[in-house]
């Protein structure tokens, strides 16, 4: 493992009790470069508690996080190693975006040409002098961003950066978090959209309750808790359906014809049709999204839970 | 961009341009929203207008003024007496540099820049010092003069060269500065700007009158240690009765007031989640 590049986030035991509610229930983690991390959970689940203790804003109950080996608030200038989005609206409505950016640059000894290549990044050079407050969330969305360039740090982490922008700005962060990851920074995104999540991050982490229930690549997440459905056509599927059901298999037949078998592997599918003298048209493992995985996994540790209406 | 900007040894950072940066961080801060110079200038128009009406007043009363007043007046606490207003503004200006900050959520903005936050309070407050004590010392010196030369004869005036007139000029900006700077550590303390503005103008305009209702004796007694009637006292020239302390011990009870201030808004920051 090759850990000297970029900056590496580390966990230990790391816990957070805010009165009675055990936000963050001792978890540990390390969030490695060159890839986008997925920090995923439903809302409550302690992702936001858990960023704010990387940044040094909140302090754990118990437990160490570190960036490059040092927690944040020992670090000097900190702007140089880590960047963060937050919340976008975090800025005061009364400054322009460029005084905004100048007041943290200069707080890190950023130089002033800085702030000129970071909206220019973002696309925000021509409301440079405008009152932060009149912004758009998009644009608000585009300021923190650049917040979170100005010091070109080894890591970044965003918090639900896709919340309530339109597709054009999604596309565009999707893009920036990717090209990000690819110049070997470390990126942790955090969401509850499965969806997004399935489309940027190679590596998830995934909490529920405070507790984290998987740390794996995205692919792998979903094959360990994909349900190992099987797709099989065959010239005789009523036939084939009472075969499998007598192997132990449950099986549902489709109008068209294609039955959908659980309980038995494509492998071991194959060589009872092949001992049954079946012809088979097709064979096929259904992976599962990334979505039904989710589930299956948090199932047990879903916070408010909100009986799923049948459809009539 | 280089890809691996964490990882490159930085040169080691010596506190002093580290307690720089942070100053000039919260310099940019102060000059670039509206509020901060608006409300110098607020300030100004108060403590000169004041000077103004309130000098003009007494010199077309001073014939009519009986004698035990007129041996009492005080020609210095009647121009700076503007201050009993502008002094909620410059407090406001002090509550509204820290609380505009939690409000708006910018604080962990600010944080995530310095997060070493004594130090990030200290050049704050060090900065709101400065502007804020410049500012209002230029200003008590033409708000003396103009006072002064409204009063004129008959009327009781003094020269800048005159006993203690200096030092109540001076006592003017300083006793302005120390109000602003408790409206910045109860702001920390607070952090809602409501609740702050409340327990600051309670502590400053409200209270005075408030310890009159206690019998007369205990009433004044209690009353000169309150932080605005104690600072008040560095910019009036003749003490006001028996129970006032001179400008300088006067003076010194009000910035004890914004020393336990500060000393809570220390301990506060340091612990708390932002």
């Amino acid at each position: 493992m090759d850990e000297r590049a970029g900056a590496t986030i580390e966990a230990q035991s790391l816990k957070k009790v805010y009165g009675n509610t055990t936000a963050v229930d001792g978890i540990d983690f390390q969030i490695k470069p060159g890839r986008v991390t997925g920090f995923l959970g439903p809302n409550g689940a302690g992702k936001s508690t858990t960023m704010r203790m990387i940044l040094g804003l909140d302090l754990p109950t118990s437990g160490t996080v570190t960036v490059n080996g040092r927690g944040y608030q020992g670090q000097v200038w900190p702007l140089h190693e880590v960047g963060a989005l937050l919340d976008a609206r975090a800025v005061h409505p009364g400054r322009s975006a460029y005084n905004h950016l100048l007041s943290l640059a200069a707080a890190n000894g950023i130089a002033r040409k800085r702030v000129d290549e970071v909206l220019e990044q973002v696309g925000l050079t021509s409301v440079a002098h405008k009152r932060a407050g009149g912004f758009s969330l998009g644009m608000s969305q585009r300021l923190g961003i650049a917040g979170a360039l100005l010091g070109d740090p080894g890591a970044l982490l965003f918090d639900e950066p896709v919340n309530g922008l339109d597709p054009e700005g999604i596309l565009w962060i999707r893009t920036l978090m990717r090209t990000l990851a690819t110049e070997g920074r470390t990126v942790l995104v955090s969401s509850h959209l499965m969806s997004e999540m399935a489309l940027t991050a190679d590596h998830l982490l995934v909490i529920g309750r405070g507790r984290m229930l998987a740390d794996m690549p995205l692919s792998e997440l979903i094959a360990r808790n994909s349900g190992e459905r099987v797709e099989v056509r065959s010239a005789d599927p009523q036939r084939m359906a009472a075969d499998l059901r007598a192997a132990g298999a449950q099986v549902t037949l489709e109008p068209d014809g294609t039955l959908g078998v659980l309980g038995l592997g494509s492998k071991q599918i194959g060589e009872l049709s092949y001992e049954r003298g079946h012809v088979l048209h097709q064979l096929r493992d259904v992976t599962a999204s990334l979505e039904e995985a989710y589930f299956r996994l948090t199932g047990e540790s879903v916070e408010y839970r909100a009986p799923i209406p049948v459809a009539a | 961009m280089s890809a691996q900007a964490g990882t490159a040894p930085r040169p080691r950072i010596s506190l002093d341009s580290r307690l720089r940066a942070t100053a000039l961080s919260e310099w940019i801060k102060f000059r670039s929203i509206r509020s901060g110079p608006l409300n110098l200038l607020l300030t100004a128009a108060i403590v000169l207008l004041g000077a103004w009406l309130l000098d003009a007043q007494t010199r077309s009363g001073w014939a009519t003024m009986p004698p035990g007043a007129r041996a009492s007046f005080d020609p210095i606490g009647t121009t700076f007496n503007g201050i009993q207003l502008a002094q909620l503004f410059v407090g406001a200006l002090g509550v509204m540099t820290v609380t505009g900050e939690y409000t708006s959520g910018l604080i962990r903005g600010t944080f995530l820049a310095t997060p070493q936050r004594a130090q990030v309070l200290a050049m704050k407050a060090l900065v709101f010092t400065v502007v804020v004590w410049a500012w209002c010392t230029a200003l008590s010196f033409p708000a003396f003069f103009l006072g002064q030369s409204i009063l004129s004869s008959p009327a009781k005036h003094v020269g800048i060269g005159a006993p203690g007139a200096l030092t109540a000029v001076f006592g003017a900006g300083l006793y302005l500065t120390c109000v602003g700077l408790l409206g910045v550590f109860i702001g920390v303390v607070v952090r809602r700007t409501p609740a702050a503005l409340s327990a600051l103008f309670g502590l400053v305009a409200v209270l005075p009158f408030a310890v009159n209702l206690l019998p007369s004796t205990l009433g004044s007694q209690v009353g000169e240690y309150l932080p605005s009637n104690a600072g008040e006292q560095a910019w009036h020239l003749l003490p006001g009765g028996a129970y006032m302390l001179g400008p300088w011990s006067g003076l010194s009870v009000l910035i004890a007031y914004v020393a336990v201030a500060a000393l809570a808004a220390f301990a506060l920051i340091r612990r708390r989640d932002a």
